[in-house]
């Protein structure tokens, strides 16, 4: 299993690299696909059944396709690359490879805290819906309300306003 | 080395990625793209320790991050729509409204 999930692990960092390299937006939504494929396989294999069919589901199902409507709307931007100035992409990196060093510093030698573990029952539907509708239905509720509150904010940041005009098709 | 260590390994450099992907790029929408990527890898990171604890409490936190992740995604994507309605193009070099 190790070997299978160091792949699997690597197709995922390299589909994370090529949406942060790829210079137009819809190969970024694509490798976003593609991470979120891979991580929903490793879920699998880390025992979280029910969040991988989820992770299918909400990520690659829903936030991908949205995002890629919004593509398809607002179109790819040219300037993004030529408008670059170089020193902000320099001090990027290397406040990146800072986090990285961090992390990396942090990481190392408290990585013995676990071993093996597992779950009894593991993360299959019924047992993540009985701790969901028990110990965690407060939270659940809530969760509720914010999807509610999004969904009807998204509508009024999307609405155009009563005196503004209609937009007139490009190109 | 164990394969536990592995993901937590994993859903790090991940967010490393996504982190140097916000201050990297202009393209709002890519950046929305590496703010979600960063999202998936702490539930990576959460999911592990939900494992290594043996409880389910890491899986109902990833549970309601990916519900706030939906809920970020539709605000945001709004805001961008109708950003892009005013100005005509979504560089963030753009976002400067606040400024004077």
């Amino acid at each position: 299993m190790s070997v299978f999930a160091f792949l699997i692990g690597a197709l995922s960092l390299a589909a994370a690299i090529g949406v942060v390299i790829s210079a137009k937006p819809v190969h970024s939504a694509l490798f976003l696909m593609a991470n979120f494929a891979t991580l929903a396989i490793l879920y699998v294999l880390l025992d979280a059944q029910f969040l991988a069919a989820a992770q299918v589901i909400i990520y690659a199902g829903g936030i991908v396709i949205l995002i890629l409507f919004v593509i398809m709307l607002i179109g790819h931007d040219p300037a993004d690359r030529s408008q670059q100035v170089t020193w902000p992409a320099v001090a990027s990196l290397v406040l990146g490879v800072i986090l990285l060093a961090s992390l990396v510093l942090q990481l190392t030698g408290r990585l013995e805290l676990g071993g093996g573990g597992g779950i009894a029952s593991g993360g299959s539907p019924s047992a993540v819906g009985t701790e969901l509708f028990t110990r965690f239905l407060l939270p659940f509720e809530f969760v509720a309300i914010l999807l509610l509150v999004a969904l009807i904010g998204a509508l009024i940041m999307g609405r155009r306003e009563s005196g503004e005009p209609v937009e007139e098709p490009v190109g | 080395m164990d394969s536990n260590n592995l993901f937590l390994v994993l859903g790090a450099l991940i967010f490393v990625v996504g982190a140097t992907g916000v201050l990297l790029r202009r393209n709002a929408l890519i950046i929305f793209m590496c703010v979600e990527m960063m999202l998936n890898s702490v539930n990576l990171s959460l999911i592990t320790l939900s494992r290594m604890w043996g409880n389910l409490e890491g899986q109902i936190f990833v549970f309601v991050i990916m519900a706030v992740a939906a809920a970020e995604v539709a605000i945001g994507l709004a805001i961008l729509i109708a950003h892009n309605r005013h100005v005509r193009n979504i560089n963030i070099e753009t976002l400067n409204l606040l400024r004077n």
